[in-house]
C-alpha cells in the first residue's frame, strides 16, 4: 500500500529526515513513534506531499508519488488528520466534512452513514461553527473529515495531542473499528504510550530523522519496550 | 414637500450604496478571500470601462458590450494573477508594492494608447418622473443587491465556496484535502477582477472614461472594505448600508462635497471605534452570546 524508501527532507537546509524507510501493507495500523523533534511530523508531511523529498521514493498504492503535489496525493485516497487537528474554524462541522469529499478522487463512496454512527456528536452539531467545538470534537472532526471519501490510507499526525485522556481512548477505539470495519489502512506518528500500545499493530521507533527500531505485537506489548522510545 | 424630501433621500442613499458596493465588491472578494490588498482595483474598473466603451463604439449593444468588458478584465486578472499576483500570496507589503506599480503603468499605458479620454455612452433608459435622477441609477442598485445576493449564494452554499472559504481559512489543509488550491486562488482573482470589470461597464455610461477613471472608486472601496471587516459579502453590505446612508443624509441638506466629507469622517469613527471592523463586532457579539449560553 506504501512503500516509504531512503526519504531524505530538510527544513531551510536543515536536514530532518535522514534515510526513512517504512513500509505498510494494506489493511495494516502502523505506527511510528518518538519524541519530540525526532521528525514524525516532518515524516507524515513528506508522506502527505506537503514537504517536498530531497531524496528517495514513496510508492502509493503501485505508483510513484515522490513528486506529486498534496492535493494530488490526497485525490488518490490518502487522508490526512494533521497534529492539533487543523479544522477549518470558521466552517460549519457539515461544511468541514464535505471538504473531506475530494479526498479519494471524488468518490460517489461517500461515508456521512459511517461517520455519524462513530461520531454521532458531529451529526448533531452539523451547523455549529468548528472553531467553537471543544478540543476533542475537533478531533473527531478532523477524523471524520478525512473518512468522508473513504480514503485506502489515513495518515494521522499524533492524534492524541491536546485531547483529554478518556477522548483518546475513544479515539483509539473508534480508529480501530474504522480499519475493522471499513478496511482503512492506517499510518499514525504518536508519542502517546497507550495510543501506540492500544492501536498499532506493528511501530516503527524514529530518532533523529531515522528509523531505528521496529516493533511487532509482541514486543509492543512491553511497557519497557516501547518508553525506551517515548518521553514517558 | 417633506414626502418628496424623503424621495430624494432614497434616491440619494440607493444611488450611493449602489454606488459603494460595486466600488467594493471586486476589492472585497480579493482583500477577503485571498489576504491580497490589490491596489490596481481602480485600474482592473479602469480595463471594464475601456473594453465596455470600445466595443459598444465598434457597434456592440451596450449590454453585449458590458459583457466584454467583464470578460476582458476577468481573463486580465488570470493573466497578472499568473504572472505576478500568484507569487506574492502571504506577501501583504509586498503585495501592496507590485499592484500599486502595475496601478502606476497601467494608468500611463491608457493614456499612451488611447489618449486623455474615450468615447462616451449616452446613460439609458431616461430620468425619473418624480426624482431628478436618471432611471439608470435604479438599475444599478438593483444589480448590486442582486449581486451581493449572488456572492453571497456563490460563497456560502456552492461547493467552490465551501472550498475557497477553506483554502481562505487554511491553505494547506485544504491542499491535503484534495483542492487544487493554485487553481482555487486564480478562480478567486478572476471573480474578483471580473467584478471590478463590472463596476467599471457599469459605470461606463455614467462618468467620463478617462486614464484615471479608477481612481473615482478607490475612496469609497477601501474605506468600505476596512469598515465592514473580515467577511466579505456582510461586512460589504453594512459598510456600505452605514456609509451610503450618512453621504445621503449629508448631500441631502448640504451637497455632495459635505456628503463626502461626512462619510469619510464617519469611516474613520467607525475605524476607531470597531478596530475589526462592523463585522468584527459581530462574531465579538455572538462569541460573547455563545459564552453565556
Amino acid at each position: 500500500m506504501l512503500e516509504i524508501t531512503n526519504v531524505h527532507a530538510s527544513y531551510s537546509k536543515t536536514p530532518i529526515l535522514r534515510g526513512i524507510d517504512v513500509s505498510v501493507e494494506t489493511g495494516e495500523i502502523v505506527g511510528i513513534m518518538g519524541k519530540n523533534g525526532v521528525g514524525k511530523t516532518t515524516l507524515v508531511k513528506t508522506v502527505m506531499g506537503l514537504l517536498e523529498a530531497d531524496e528517495g521514493r514513496i510508492v502509493f498504492d503501485g505508483e510513484d508519488v515522490t513528486d506529486e503535489p498534496a492535493d494530488v496525493r490526497a485525490r488518490h485516497g490518502m487522508g490526512y488528520i494533521p497534529q492539533g487537528r487543523d479544522v477549518f474554524p470558521e466552517l460549519t462541522v457539515e461544511e468541514n466534512l464535505r471538504m473531506g469529499e475530494t479526498i479519494n478522487d471524488g468518490t460517489d463512496d461517500l461515508q456521512y452513514d459511517a461517520v455519524y454512527d462513530y461520531f454521532p456528536i458531529l451529526e448533531e452539531r452539523r451547523d455549529q461553527e468548528a472553531g467553537t467545538m471543544s478540543g476533542g470534537q475537533q478531533q473527531l472532526l478532523a477524523i471524520g473529515r478525512a473518512l468522508i471519501g473513504n480514503p485506502e490510507l489515513l495518515v494521522l499526525d499524533e492524534p492524541s495531542e491536546g485531547v483529554q485522556p478518556s477522548i483518546v481512548q475513544d479515539i483509539t477505539r473508534d480508529l480501530r473499528r474504522v480499519n475493522e470495519e471499513l478496511g482503512t489502512t492506517i499510518l499514525f506518528v504518536e508519542q502517546n504510550l497507550h495510543v501506540v500500545q492500544r492501536l498499532g499493530e506493528r511501530c516503527y521507533a524514529i530518532d533523529k530523522g531515522a528509523i531505528v527500531d521496529e516493533l511487532g505485537p509482541e514486543r509492543l506489548e512491553s511497557r519497557d519496550a516501547v518508553t525506551e522510545y517515548l518521553a514517558v | 414637500m417633506a414626502g418628496l424630501g424623503l424621495l430624494d433621500f432614497g434616491f440619494e442613499f440607493v444611488e450611493i450604496f449602489a454606488f459603494v458596493v460595486l466600488a467594493t465588491v471586486g476589492l472585497a472578494v480579493i482583500f477577503g478571500m485571498m489576504g491580497i490588498i490589490n491596489l490596481a482595483h481602480g485600474e482592473f474598473i479602469l480595463v471594464g470601462a475601456y473594453a465596455t466603451t470600445f466595443s459598444f463604439a465598434a457597434g456592440l449593444p451596450l449590454p453585449l458590450a458590458m459583457l466584454a468588458g467583464v470578460v476582458i478584465t476577468a481573463v486580465f486578472g488570470v493573466v497578472l494573477e499568473r504572472l505576478i499576483i500568484r507569487h506574492l500570496y502571504g506577501r501583504l507589503l509586498d503585495s501592496m508594492v507590485v499592484t500599486w506599480g502595475i496601478s502606476l503603468v497601467m494608468i500611463q499605458l491608457v493614456r499612451i494608447v488611447f489618449g486623455n479620454s474615450a468615447p462616451g455612452i449616452g446613460i439609458p433608459f431616461g430620468q425619473l418622473p418624480i426624482v431628478d435622477g436618471p432611471v439608470y441609477y435604479l438599475v444599478l442598485a438593483v444589480i448590486a443587491v442582486g449581486l451581493l445576493g449572488g456572492l453571497y449564494a456563490l460563497f456560502m452554499w456552492t461547493d467552490f465556496g465551501v472550498r475557497a472559504r477553506a483554502t481562505m481559512q487554511d491553505e494547506e489543509t485544504a491542499r491535503s484535502m484534495g483542492i487544487d488550491t493554485d487553481r482555487m486562488y486564480a478562480s478567486t482573482f478572476a471573480i474578483g477582477s471580473a467584478l471590478a470589470g463590472l463596476t467599471g461597464a457599469l459605470y461606463a455610461p455614467v462618468m467620463p472614461i478617462t486614464p484615471e477613471y479608477g481612481t473615482g472608486f478607490l475612496v469609497e472601496a477601501f474605506v468600505a472594505v476596512v469598515v465592514g471587516g473580515a467577511s466579505v459579502i456582510v461586512g460589504t453590505v453594512l459598510a456600505s448600508g452605514f456609509l451610503g446612508t450618512v453621504n445621503a443624509a449629508v448631500t441631502n441638506v448640504a451637497g455632495t462635497f459635505m456628503g463626502q466629507v461626512a462619510m469619510l469622517i464617519a469611516a474613520i469613527v467607525a475605524i476607531r471605534l470597531l478596530p475589526e471592523g462592523i463585522t468584527g463586532l459581530l462574531a465579538d457579539l455572538r462569541e460573547k452570546r455563545g459564552e453565556s449560553e
